[in-house]
């Protein structure tokens, strides 16, 4: 396209459109996804934030919301839902990075040659394949009251059954565990194809100076893991923030709102069956977005970081 | 451009003339719905006899799956407005009548003497003076009791009468001493602990209390509202334990195997108590307690309901099919094919259903009034503080005044002072 408008004009002219206008000819339809899917809703979301609407418009299709301010963010500061949200969200946060250890440990065990370590491999890597939907319902029975495994267990050990989703203080853990399957199957498999491109050399030549165990997956395979590190704790931080199908799938949310996320409140508040109150989903929304973006731009800094310093 | 317009124009012009040329020229009335197999076969039968009467009209139903049409008549009321929408009566319908997307009917209302004949429904479909709906079924709540789990644990059945508050308190510790759950539910949806809390305070404080409560009228801490808690404390240890993390169904399970005694339902149970292998034999069906003595009994029933939407384009003979479905003969013969009870007090109810003939004679025995259901009188989000406040005293009985602060402020919010 530069070309073409650029071959009669003075030879100036021409380069400053390859240099100012080719880039973002090659970004517009980036550009425009971005904007449409993303940049506008969150205008709209904000906007929204500060109205108070059913999700309704008239019959002349007019909006039917009310300006209210800032009022739906003052609401949430005394909302005992949120506030129970927000906690849960952060044990969701703290308790999904220990799929880090474990998915590595996991990848360790796994990173050997024996006989059908494939079939192994893809064993360990099948929780990640099944749907979430999937995992919230097996671990639903597996956790459900009279019949289910975990249910029969604690009887048989204590003589009480423990059912999980039924108990306000651990119907969070419960789902968490539930989240956790899957997503260390996935860090494994960040790590396994790290450990593929751990330097043989190096590990040889610590291994002559003498390092081995802890000393040498710390000092030596550990920092050649770095780059699986960073992709693994972003998608557990950011599956951890986003978490919703299982709190959906497994208790809705219950017993008595014990087990909502901010995700799951947002959408209960916008769309359930009781909810259409948009502007306080919207900033519920919002305040989810604000959390998410710390923990983003945290890694945007970070990788703008390593590419300057190259 | 304006050719082009006009090409479009006149190829949506040649779509629409073809659609009502397979109409046959008839008037087409549109009407969206969310019936479960049974109900839309009922349905379909009677715009059958309908159309028969009316040959120049042309009902086109469309069915939606139950829960996904909760969020698409908000979708389709504005956008593409059939010109008749099933939905839910009381305040249940107050945001689309308060949004103008429901029509007033009251002259079909007056046109067919249905204030006299739907006596019953009238407040449930009338919002500021006008209606709003044709109520054309509703369905009774009450306790489901199994006999078999009465033998077991040896107490007497209830009679005709049913049992008074105290008399059931005492099966109930009969029954835990037989370990058998006296109450089940399962609440994960919530709902269903709604009923035991209606039933509560209706019988406790009446129904006008009741009613004022659902309105956010009364304090949750007055002693009025502590006094229900209090009976509701009192049955709280006899209910299924973990009745949180189960379904309804689930818990329809429970009691079909003989392991709960009774159960507080609406009669759309009995159909899943039945599939589970109970019969007339061992299932029964009494009214609530009394439990302040001299409190007119008053009773729930959910009230389904059509309306008329404000976009239709066919008001005229859409308003024919209202009267025709708030008539006795349409009436008996839907709620006779879906095991529901006839709001038309001159239509009939099928007398070998034992459950339709009970519920029947509580309802039209009701001189307290009949209550909607928690979620239908009370505004919705209301209903949900409410409902997951319900849930969380039959877990933790022990948090009362926290709860009850935390409804109060709930309330102070949504309405007021």
């Amino acid at each position: 396209m530069a070309q073409a408008t650029g071959i009669s004009a003075a030879p100036s002219a021409r380069r400053w459109n390859q240099r100012t206008l080719a880039p973002w000819l090659f970004m517009a339809p980036g550009l425009f996804m971005f904007t449409v899917y993303v940049l506008w809703p969150i205008i709209q979301s904000v906007t929204l934030s500060f109205y108070d609407w059913n999700g309704l418009y008239n019959q002349n299709g007019e909006f039917t919301g009310t300006f209210v301010g800032i009022r739906n963010y003052a609401e949430l500061m005394t909302d005992p839902a949120f506030e129970t949200s927000l906690w849960n969200n952060f044990y969701w946060l703290a308790l999904y990075l220990l799929a880090l250890p474990a998915g590595l440990f996991i990848a360790i065990f796994l990173n050997q040659t024996v006989t059908g370590i494939r079939l192994y491999k893809s064993l360990f890597f099948f929780p990640f394949v099944i749907s979430q939907v999937v995992v919230g319902l097996i671990f639903a029975w597996f956790y459900a009251p009279n019949f289910g495994l975990f249910y029969l267990l604690t009887e048989a050990i204590t003589g009480k059954g423990t059912a999980i989703l039924a108990d306000p203080d651990l119907v969070t853990f419960g789902i968490i565990a539930a989240g956790l399957w899957p997503q260390i199957a996935y860090v494994m498999i960040l790590y396994l194809t790290g450990l593929n491109n751990v330097a043989p050399d190096q590990i040889e030549a610590a291994r002559l100076d003498g390092a081995k165990g802890w000393r040498m997956l710390w000092y030596v395979v550990l920092p050649q893991l770095r780059p699986a590190t960073f992709i693994a704790v972003i998608v557990t931080v950011i599956g951890a923030l986003r978490s919703f199908d299982l709190v959906s799938i497994m208790t809705n949310g219950g017993p008595f709102g014990s087990s909502r996320v901010l995700s799951y409140y947002m959408f209960e508040m916008a769309l359930g069956e009781f909810g259409f109150r948009m502007g306080y989903g919207a900033a519920i929304a919002v305040v989810l977005f604000a959390i998410m973006m710390i923990f983003i731009s945290g890694f945007i800094w970070k990788m703008w970081r390593d590419e300057t310093e190259r | 451009m304006v050719h082009k317009k006009v090409g479009t124009l006149a190829v949506v012009a040649a779509l629409l003339l073809s659609t009502s040329a397979i109409a046959q020229d008839k008037r087409v009335v549109t009407w969206n719905a969310d019936y479960d197999p049974i109900p839309l076969a009922a349905a379909e039968a009677m715009i059958a006899d309908f159309e028969a009467a009316n040959p120049e009209i042309d009902i086109q139903l469309t069915n939606f799956d139950h829960e996904a049409y909760k969020n698409a008549i908000r979708n389709f009321l504005t956008a593409d407005a059939p010109d008749l929408a099933n939905w839910y009566a009381a305040n249940r319908m107050r945001p689309f009548v308060e949004a103008g997307l429901f029509a007033d009917i009251s002259d079909v209302w007056a046109a067919n003497g249905l204030n006299e004949s739907l006596a019953s429904s009238v407040p449930s479909s009338t919002i500021d003076g006008k209606q709003y709906a044709i109520p054309y079924t509703y369905y009774q709540w009450g306790i489901y009791y199994n006999r078999d789990a009465y033998a077991a644990a040896g107490v007497e059945l209830p009679g005709a009468e049913g049992v008074t508050w105290d008399q059931f308190l005492a099966n109930c510790e009969k029954f835990k001493a037989a370990s058998i759950d006296c109450v089940t539910t399962g609440s994960s949806a919530l709902w269903p602990v709604a009923g035991i809390f209606d039933y509560l305070s209706l019988r406790t404080n009446g129904y006008q209390f009741h009613s004022d409560l659902a309105a956010g009228k009364i304090s949750w801490t007055s002693p009025e509202a502590r006094a229900v808690f209090e009976n509701f404390g009192k049955l709280q240890p006899f209910v299924t334990e973990n009745h949180a993390a189960i379904d309804w169904q689930d818990a329809a399970a429970i009691f079909v195997q003989d392991k709960a005694a009774h159960y507080v339902m609406g009669n759309f149970a009995v159909g899943v108590f039945k599939e589970g292998g109970m019969t007339n034999d061992n299932l029964g069906f009494m009214v609530f307690p009394e439990i302040t003595p001299g409190v007119a009994r008053a009773e729930e029933a959910p009230t389904d309901t059509i309306h008329l939407t404000s976009g239709a384009k066919n008001p005229e003979d859409a308003k024919a099919f209202l009267a025709y479905m708030a008539s006795a003969e349409a009436q008996s013969k839907w709620n006779t094919a879906v095991g529901q009870l006839p709001t038309n007090k001159n239509a009939t109810v099928p007398a070998d259903d034992p459950f339709l003939t009970a519920g029947f004679q509580a309802l039209s025995t009701a001189t307290g009034g009949i209550a909607q259901f928690w979620d239908r009188d009370a505004d919705a989000e209301y209903a949900k503080a409410g409902m997951e406040g319900f849930q969380r005293f039959l877990v933790q009985p022990e948090a009362l005044e926290e709860i009850l602060a935390q409804l109060e402020a709930t309330r102070t919010r949504l309405f007021p002072q």
